[in-house]
């Protein structure tokens, strides 16, 4: 499973990131380049679906969700979490 | 800043004993609250009533150097312009919908049988283009973004209005209609900030006027559900909200009296605002719940008004 090209596949169906997921680097601030509080909270949600997880409350804040990198960080834990 | 403050020094607050009346069931003893047998929706007497116009002319003597604009909106807004607003992204569960009758005379009998019977009426109810106010401020953001770009000084209104919210509780300090009164900033990020910066201090000392022990903490809005949860994380990391608390039905869970909001450009970009250079506005308001700071009042300075400190009332009233 290659995760960073997941997120990126989810991020293209973003608003701020339509047409340009596939030039993110993986410390680009997801946020500086137009996601909004909403967008992030879309992006959870669909992060969630497709990783099969749970996001525990701790990790609900912009830290976690802030670059394709953070993100895949996030995930790979939780996917050895839930395999645990 | 997270400290309790009372200008008596150490805080009272007289917690009603067990099995006894309720601060609620106080305020309906002595007539200045009355009941409508639903909880959250009450009628207000002429005492109570006085204090909420005198806190009303108070805050507009704090801003009147300012010279912010008066607008007036009913306790209904435009159903697409709440639709665009993004309320029910964060607060689905709190918004009230207008919704009348659009039947015929069938449809007009059918809904007194109904009534009669004790059987659901609403049936032929259909949603109407109004929707009652969340916040003061609601019906500004469309007005304001239809008169084009925003002066190079940017734009300041004031505002007041019943707000909405179907939160049903006991708490008087939660009342599902209740009215808001709000200052709003448009303009450049540091015009809004150094508006909200100018009202957390005014804010503070209007209430140390009054004599009411005070908390300015950081806060986040009740966003909906588990999304919820991300979203308040949020605002309370950027720091975007502040609440001015003061301890009225509990020191545990003191009620926020004031609110400093900083909105960035979330209703900007939703209302296509704009600076005098091109660029997405931001905003900020300040927001006072006048109810509660009335219930504060009652709570601290007792519910009979004449016996008020001098102080307290010279600043109302003086």
């Amino acid at each position: 499973m290659n995760i960073a090209q997941d997120i990126r596949e989810i991020l293209a169906s973003n608003e701020a990131f339509a047409g340009k997921a596939d030039q993110l680097a993986d410390d680009d601030s997801l946020f500086d380049m137009g996601l909004d509080s909403f967008g992030s909270v879309q992006l959870m949600l669909a992060l969630e679906e497709r990783f099969n997880v749970e996001f525990p409350d701790e990790l609900l804040n912009r830290k976690s969700f802030s670059s394709i990198r953070a993100i895949s960080e996030a995930v790979s834990t939780l996917i050895r979490q839930e395999a645990a | 800043m997270d400290s309790i403050s009372s200008p008596q020094g150490d805080l009272i607050l007289d917690e009603e004993p067990q099995g006894g009346p309720t601060f609620l069931d106080r305020l309906f003893d002595h007539g200045l609250l009355i009941r409508t047998g639903v909880d959250g929706l009450y009628g207000r007497s002429g005492a109570f009533e006085s204090v909420v116009e005198a806190l009303d002319r108070l805050i507009s003597r704090l801003g009147a150097a300012d010279g912010a604009e008066v607008m007036r909106f009913p306790p209904g807004m435009s159903r697409p312009a709440f639709e665009r607003s993004g309320y029910l992204k964060g607060f689905p569960n709190l918004a009230g919908t207008v919704h009348s009758f659009c039947g015929d005379g069938a449809g007009h009998a059918e809904i007194l049988a109904c009534v009669e019977e004790g059987r659901d009426w609403t049936g032929q109810q259909e949603a109407t283009d109004i929707v009652l106010t969340p916040a003061a401020c609601y019906p500004l953001y469309p007005v304001a973004a239809a008169r084009g770009a925003l002066p190079a000084e940017g734009r300041l209104f004031d505002l007041q209005s019943y707000c909405f919210r179907r939160e049903p509780s006991l708490e008087p300090t939660r009342m599902q209609l209740f009215r808001m009164r709000e200052y709003v900033r448009m303009g450049s990020p540091e015009q809004v900030l150094a508006f909200r910066e100018s009202w957390l201090e005014r804010g503070t000392a209007m209430m140390r006027d009054l004599g009411l022990p005070l908390a300015i903490d950081v806060a986040n809005d009740p966003f909906f559900g588990r999304a919820g949860r991300m979203l308040a994380n949020n605002q309370r990391a950027q720091g975007l909200k502040f609440e001015l608390n003061v301890p009225v039905n509990s020191v545990e869970k003191p009620t926020a009296c004031l609110s400093f909001n900083y909105h960035q450009d979330h209703f900007g970009s939703t209302w296509a605002l704009r600076q005098a250079d091109g660029s997405v506005a931001h905003t900020a308001c300040v927001g006072f719940g006048l109810e509660r700071i009335t219930l504060a009042l009652l709570k601290h300075h007792g519910l009979d008004r004449a016996a008020w400190p001098e102080a307290v009332r010279d600043a109302l009233w003086g």
